[in-house]
């Protein structure tokens, strides 16, 4: 999920999980409305969440070990041998191995993100809602931390969210992107139609330069956009426009996806994602089709090509886009109608 | 989006001088209590928490406690002292001052301390973790944070004013003791037979359920207060401050209706 700061992607985060009541619409996970359910229910529907905050939201008075405990200790009946299993298979998994008696306050930003993950993780989380977890963080420590997100989607197939300003992040990790600009949702879909798109906005933003529709604190006129647009053209358009910052290139190229590390097993998230674009291949314009068609396996082209899809037998999940009238399902955040439908098991989102 | 979903221009005030702003904001500080009280007996109850915060409560406030009874006594003995003097009533100058001190002194030491050492320590402890995220997260993972942080630091503050209550109680009557008999020549038989003249035992439990109230509403709008910090540190100075004054004003105004109500089930001795 990426936009402009201020367009309302840490409110869309606060009200997935609850935190926040939107004053109109509905957020439905597992049949249950978040926005009219009672507390109860509320903190039952929570623990199929985990959340990593901005800076890691660890309780300050504990150490990490205490942190990462903490769910396990309030939620399950687990005896500390066991808890303490899982508590350090944990911290391995996003390499805190050794520091278990630090405290938050003694440790350094990265740290605290990926303490943060391990919390959000020990109750086996459906969903996993990531706010920035590039801010502050070095290039190389993003780069880490991306491979831990694909990795970690790798091994336990959870449903991930991240919110981002990082362009580099938003075109390698995840299977679709979304853009908020002024509380909507402008576009959403596989990664390949915003990173082809030529929606202004989108444009815009991937390439991260000024020339755009998004000003610096407002909105512009539109006079002002067509004489930017104009110049940008006159200089040779987007892929002349050099690099930008966060991560932003020129063009619309689509880079290929982070793999998991050698040894892992396969992410099924991404055989999933394949049959499902490769039925809704149809209903994107060319430059679309022509990336994701370069995705695609060999069995899946042809089944394209002939138009009969099989799903594959025994993996879980969403394998098929939605018919077209249910295509309302997706996460939209306008005025009139706020639905977020998240799929019970899914891909890197 | 249709037309009534624009954004509107901010008005002159912005709805600051709404009238319905100061019920809007009580009627949210009586729904927290509601919310409090109703999560008092949900298990699993933190009895960790509790026992740290009655002893991180009770640390702050006895000490300031034990000082201000001291001179609290003192002052009230002397005011007692001249005045019987004047009224020609000398013989019930002991029973006068152990009156005041048990039914309101005592009390009111109690809830000043409660309040400015006790409530706002909670208040700038959960302001804290307010902003740095830590209490949406505990809900985020499925914990409330009424019933993991608040109720244990309210029942330790209704402990401990109860108990502190008692204290200053002690040191008041003493202070008022000395003063009256070493400082101005009193006479200690008549100073202490006077005691029971007036006094009656169901005065120190009136004070005492005054303390327990009095602790029950410092530690509930502290963490009201606490709980909604926003803005960044500035945010959790100004809970602080709000939480203190707010709960004065509401000491005040509940101990004159407790004292009331009192009056009006135990009738005065001599009656």
């Amino acid at each position: 999920m990426l936009g402009p700061s201020g367009t309302g992607k840490s409110v869309f985060l606060k009200s997935l999980v609850g935190l926040l009541k939107p004053e109109k619409g509905s957020i439905v996970l597992n049949d249950v409305d978040i926005v009219r359910t009672s507390e109860h229910k509320l903190y039952e529907v929570r623990k199929l969440f985990g959340v990593l905050f901005q800076d890691g939201a660890l309780f300050g008075s504990m150490n990490l070990y205490d942190n990462i405990a903490f769910p396990l200790r309030e939620h399950t009946k687990k005896s500390e041998s066991e808890i303490r299993r899982i508590v350090l298979e944990k911290m391995d998994m996003v390499g805190l191995a050794g520091t278990e008696t630090k405290l938050p306050g003694e440790i350094s930003g990265g740290m605290r993100k990926r303490a943060g993950i391990a919390r959000a993780l020990v109750l086996d989380p459906e969903v996993i809602l990531f706010d920035e977890p590039d801010s502050g963080l070095d290039p190389v420590r993003v780069a880490y931390l991306n491979q831990l997100i694909v990795d970690l989607n790798a091994q336990i197939d959870a449903t991930f969210l991240i919110v981002t300003h990082d362009i580099g992040t938003a075109r390698t990790v995840p299977d679709n992107l979304g853009l908020l600009f002024r509380r909507n949702l402008v576009m959403f879909g596989p990664r390949e139609q915003l990173l082809t798109s030529q929606e202004p906005v989108v444009r815009q933003f991937l390439n991260g330069r000024r020339e755009g529709p998004i000003g610096m604190s407002e909105e512009k006129d539109v006079a002002q956009v067509e004489a930017e647009m104009a110049a940008l053209e006159a200089r040779g358009g987007d892929s002349h426009n050099g690099v930008g910052p966060k991560g932003a290139s020129g063009g619309d190229a689509v880079p290929p996806q982070l793999e998991p590390t050698e040894g892992l097993p396969e992410r099924k998230a991404a055989r999933r994602r394949q049959e499902r674009v490769a039925r809704m291949l149809h209903e994107f314009d060319e430059h679309t089709a022509e990336a994701i068609r370069k995705s695609l396996p060999e069995d899946l082209l042809a089944q394209v090509d002939s138009g009969a899809f099989s799903p594959t037998r025994g993996s879980r999940g969403r394998h098929w886009a939605p018919e077209p009238d249910a295509r309302g399902a997706e996460p939209q955040v306008s005025g009139a109608t706020v639905t977020a439908v998240l799929p019970r098991q899914g891909g890197a989102g | 989006m249709t037309a009534t979903d624009e954004p509107k221009a901010p008005g002159l005030f912005d709805g600051r001088f709404s009238p319905t702003r100061p019920l809007a904001a009580s009627g949210n500080l009586f729904a927290f209590a509601l919310d409090t009280v109703r999560a008092l007996p949900k298990r699993p109850f933190q009895i960790r928490e509790f026992i740290q915060q009655t002893w991180f409560v009770a640390s702050v406030t006895i000490l300031p406690t034990a000082l201000v009874a001291i001179p609290f006594g003192a002052v009230i003995a002397l005011q007692l002292g001249s005045l019987a003097r004047q009224l020609g009533a000398q013989s019930f100058t002991g029973s006068a001052a152990v009156l005041a001190v048990l039914r309101e002194a005592s009390p009111i030491v109690t809830a000043l301390l409660i309040a400015g050492a006790g409530g706002s320590a909670i208040c700038a402890d959960l302001g804290a973790r307010k902003i740095r995220d830590e209490i949406d997260a505990m809900e985020v993972l499925g914990i409330s944070p009424i019933q993991r942080l608040v109720v244990p630091r309210v029942l330790a503050s209704m402990l401990v004013a109860v108990l502190l209550n008692g204290l200053v109680s002690v040191v008041g009557v003493a202070g008022g003791y000395f003063f009256n008999v070493i400082l101005q020549g009193g006479t200690p038989g008549a100073y202490l037979a006077s005691f029971s003249a007036l006094a009656q035992v169901a005065d120190f439990w009136s004070g005492e359920a005054k303390a327990l109230i009095f602790g029950l509403i410092a530690a509930i709008v502290a963490a009201y207060k606490g709980l909604r910090a926003g803005g960044g540190p500035k945010g959790v100075g100004d809970a602080v401050n709000q939480s203190v004054v707010i709960t004065f004003l509401l000491l005040f105004a509940v101990n004159f209706v407790i004292t009331a109500i009192y009056f009006q089930l135990v009738p005065p001795k001599g009656q």
